[in-house]
Order: structure tokens, then sequence, then C-alpha cells
């Protein structure tokens, strides 16, 4: 039988599911062990025990000078920032791309001038953005805006060129305006598509927040590992790259089921 | 003057003729289906009657009309496919019919209740009143082209145009399909145009057949002239013309 015949039946791929996951634990756990009998005052592989000893202790324990829990802080900041830099970025791009996809006079105008720009590296206009918009919040969330909406922005546009014409013309001879194509015929088939963006740009989205944090801030994810990396502090530094992946985790799938549920009519297309 | 004027229209894709010298009057109910080889121009001639491609020389005029600059209300138009719009319940996209044309997209609250009846009548008609809350994507192909001619039916076109609308169905259901026009047509008297690629089909469905073929060919350059329609056969009698010419002359009548 042919190896792109063979389907694994479901004790078998919950098993390979699981396969990688607990391969890298155990993997770091003999690693650390080796570490920590030859040094046990090693600090760059701490014993899982001791990274959950930490977790415990950040998560529930108050700060003793700000008496708030840091980590929770550290992630509605985080959180703030990122979501209301996505949410920005969406509505720019839905807005933009839907007026680029369907008018041939934004297109002749606006198409060529978001394909340069999502050309020019975010990170690269960080220091332009901090001289800007100074060190608080507004700059965070600019560099994400700037890093992820003219990718967005294409996309949509693309999706909106996608629609056949013939629903548009069709669209058309019973008698739509373009504000009704754009918001009856145009719209509901792009929002799908601007969900799945969402989902595909969060991972730029992080990356730009951390790094954000990490140069210029005073709270937030990205600012806490870079600010213990001077202490070796690898338990703090994993709990928090751990706690980051779960919460883009949760995020992609809640985004995944707001989409199933609110577009029942796309089936199987997401 | 009759009811669609096609006046000396040309059309041209970067200099290369498609059609010339289009002439043809059709009358009010007449049912007419297009056919020609591929690449003869036939949908190009479809798309221009819908106004969607604009001839490069000529005018096409519906009662005298000034010619059309796009697609509207007056022009219903089923195509092979996606004629339906996949986000709405089989029961929108009738409904779309009537609220499209409102400013915002929407209907009045007022003009719901007798649309929502005008809706429930058609998915009667067109037989799909039990799947009326399903999305086109679940349906056959049959059905959603029934749903694609109810939906431009909804709007009350004065010319219907069926771009190959029963290319995609098996036998079977496009013969059903022809039984369900026929009986559309009757009801409501419409102007139609097909464009086909069975002749069968075309001769069985329409009142007059046009041909469109090119008259003149170089064989040394295939593309240097267009199409226009070479034959229009009356297709009322079984396809064979001048049966009942008689009867156009009552004093030879009398005088056999």
């Amino acid at each position: 039988m042919r190896l792109i015949n063979r389907v694994p039946d479901r004790p078998l791929s919950v098993f390979l599911l699981a396969l990688p996951f607990v391969a890298i634990c155990v993997a770091y756990a003999i690693g650390s062990d080796i570490r920590l009998t030859a040094n046990p005052s090693d600090k760059l592989l701490p014993a899982p025990e001791t990274i959950w000893n930490t977790a415990m202790r950040l998560i529930s324990e108050p700060d003793r000078r700000s008496e708030t829990i840091l980590f929770w802080r550290d992630t509605w900041s985080s959180l703030y920032r990122l979501l209301f830099g996505v949410a920005i970025s969406a509505t720019i791009s839905l807005i933009v791309g839907m007026a680029i996809g369907l008018l041939p006079f934004m297109r002749s105008f606006m198409s060529t001038f978001v394909a340069v720009l999502s050309m020019v590296p975010p990170l690269a206009l960080l220091p332009i953005l901090f001289i800007v918009f100074g060190l608080g919040e507004v700059s965070k969330i600019v560099l994400i805006v700037v890093g992820i909406t003219p990718f967005m922005t294409r996309d949509i546009a693309q999706r909106v060129l996608d629609i056949p014409t013939e629903q548009l013309v069709k669209a058309q001879t019973l008698g739509a305006s373009t504000w009704v194509i754009a918001s009856r015929v145009a719209l509901p088939q792009v929002l799908p598509r601007l969900i799945s963006n969402v989902r595909l740009s969060l991972g730029s989205a992080w990356l730009f927040l951390i790094a954000a944090e990490a140069v210029a801030s005073n709270v937030g994810l990205g600012y806490r590992i870079f600010l213990v990396r001077r202490y070796l502090a690898m338990d703090v530094i994993l709990t928090y790259v751990i706690w980051i992946t779960i919460l883009a985790f949760i995020l992609d799938w809640l985004l995944k089921n707001v989409s199933k549920y609110a577009f029942p009519w796309m089936e199987e297309g997401l | 003057m009759s009811f669609v004027t096609v006046r000396d229209v040309w059309q041209s894709y970067g200099g290369r003729p498609i059609l010339e010298r289009v002439n043809v009057d059709i009358e009010e109910g007449e049912f007419i289906s297009i056919v020609g080889a591929s690449g003869c121009g036939k949908s190009t001639f479809l798309r221009m009657l819908l106004a969607q491609e604009l001839p490069s020389r000529g005018a096409i005029q519906i009662e005298g009309g000034d010619p059309a600059k796009e697609p509207g209300i007056e022009r219903g138009v089923v195509f092979q496919k996606y004629s339906v719009f996949p986000h709405l319940t089989v029961r929108q996209n009738l409904l779309a019919a009537e609220g499209f044309c409102t400013p915002l997209g929407f209907l009045p609250r007022k003009a719901r209740k007798s649309a929502n009846m005008r809706s429930q009548n058609t998915l009667d008609r067109i037989g799909l009143s039990h799947v009326a809350d399903q999305y086109p994507a679940s349906l056959s192909g049959g059905m959603q082209q029934r749903l694609a001619i109810g939906q431009a039916l909804m709007a009350t076109p004065r010319v219907l145009l069926l771009d190959e609308p029963f290319g995609a169905l098996d036998p079977g259901t496009r013969l059903q399909m022809h039984d369900f026009l026929m009986e559309l047509r009757a009801e409501t008297g419409m102007t139609i145009f097909m464009v086909s690629h069975d002749l069968e089909e075309a001769f069985k469905l329409g009142d007059r057949v046009l041909v469109f073929d090119k008259p003149r060919w170089d064989p040394h350059d295939p593309g240097l002239y267009g199409a226009t329609i070479t034959y229009d056969f009356d297709a009322r009698t079984g396809g064979i013309p001048y049966q009942n010419i008689l009867n156009d002359y009552p004093g030879l009548m009398a005088a056999e």
C-alpha cells in the first residue's frame, strides 16, 4: 500500500499527536537531570519541578514592592496591546482591502502602494515609532498595526477579487448599488477570510509585541522575559514562554470556533 | 419598432474583432436560442445584451430606450454556475431579489411580510420549499439552477438572459429543467435569450435559433474577422419553416 493511502486509526493518531509533546518534555527532563547532577546550582536547565514551583509562585504571590501579582499585570497589559493592535489592523485592512478589491479606482490608487508598504521591515521602523510616539503604549500598538496591516489588506483585496464576477453581475441585475454589493455580497464572504487572516497574523503580532516590549517598556510579558534574562532566571523565562504559547493557542482556537459558528455556509472551507 | 433592437454591433478585444455587423430584431415574448462553435462570440453577445460589456460600435436597445451602460434591473441573468449567493439561504437568496434594490440592501419592516409571501410563492413554484433554510452548497446542480432562475424572476426583469444554464446538469435533470422553463415562460410571457451548446435543446426551447459563425475566413490569419449571425432559424413548427406560410395569405388559401 502506498504511503499516501495509509491512515492511522484513532488510538494511533492520538498517540502520534501526543508524541512530540512528550518527547520534548522527556528530552528536557533528561538534559536538565544530566546538568543538575553535574552541578546542582546550574541555572540553564532548571528541573521541571523548579519550573512548576516558580510558575505557582508567579501566578499567586504578589510583588513585595508594588503589592500586585506581576504575572497577571504583565498578561493583561500585553493582551491589551496585542488585541488592540490586531483589532485596529483588522478594521483598516477590511475597509481598505474591500475598497481595493471592489473599486477599480482604489485599485489603481492603492494596490501598488500597499504592496510596497508590506515590503518595509516593521522592526526597522521601531526606532522611528519610539521617536514619534514616545515610549508609551501607542508606539507598541502602532508597531503591531504597521507590521500586520499591509499583509492583511493585500489578502482581503485578493479575496474580494476572487469572488466570481457572475455574482457581482447577478447582484447588479437585482438592482444592487455599489454599497449594497459591498455590504451584502462582498462583506459576508470576506469576513471568514478576515478571521483566518487574524489567526495567521497573530504570530507576527506576538513577535512585534515582544520585540517592542523588550526594547522599551515597564510592564508586559516580553518585558519580563528580557528583564529576568539578566539574572539567568530560566525558570521564569520558561514559565512565561509556555504561558505565551498557551495564550496564543487559546486565541487561535477561539477564532477558529467563532468562524465555524458564525459562517455555517462555509462548511468545510475553513 | 421591435422589443430588442441590435443595430450594427461590433466587438473587439485588443484590436481583434470577435463580433462584426450583428443586426437582429427581437419581438416581445420571443424565446431566442443562440448557438455556435466555441469562441465564436455567443457569450460575448450575451454579455453585451446584459450590458456587462459595451459594444465597440453599434447599439443594443430595449424598446428604443437608451443603450444600457452597466447591468441593471431590466435584464435578469442566470449563468452556468455561481449565479446564487453562497452565504445566503435559499429563502434569503430569493428575498435578495427584492432587498438588494433598496438603498441599504435590506427590506424595510413594512415590506417584509409581503416579500416573504412572494418568496414563499416562488419557493413553491420552483419546488424548493423543503430546503428553504439550507445553503446553496447543499443543493444539487439542478436545484441551484432552479433557484437561480427563481431569483432572477423575482426581480421581474424585462429580458431574461441564460448563459448555458443547463450545461453542467445531467441529461435527466436537464429535461426536467426544460419543462420547468417552458412552464415559467408560458406563465410570464417573458423575452428570453439562451446561449446553448446543445442544438437539440436550442431547437426544442427556442422560437428562433440564432447561429453565430464567421462569414469570412482568412486561412492565413483565422482571427482576422469576427463572427456574426449567419442563420436565423424559425424553430416554432418543429424547426421546419414556412409550414404555415399560407396563413399569412388568406387569398392564396381561398384560391387553393
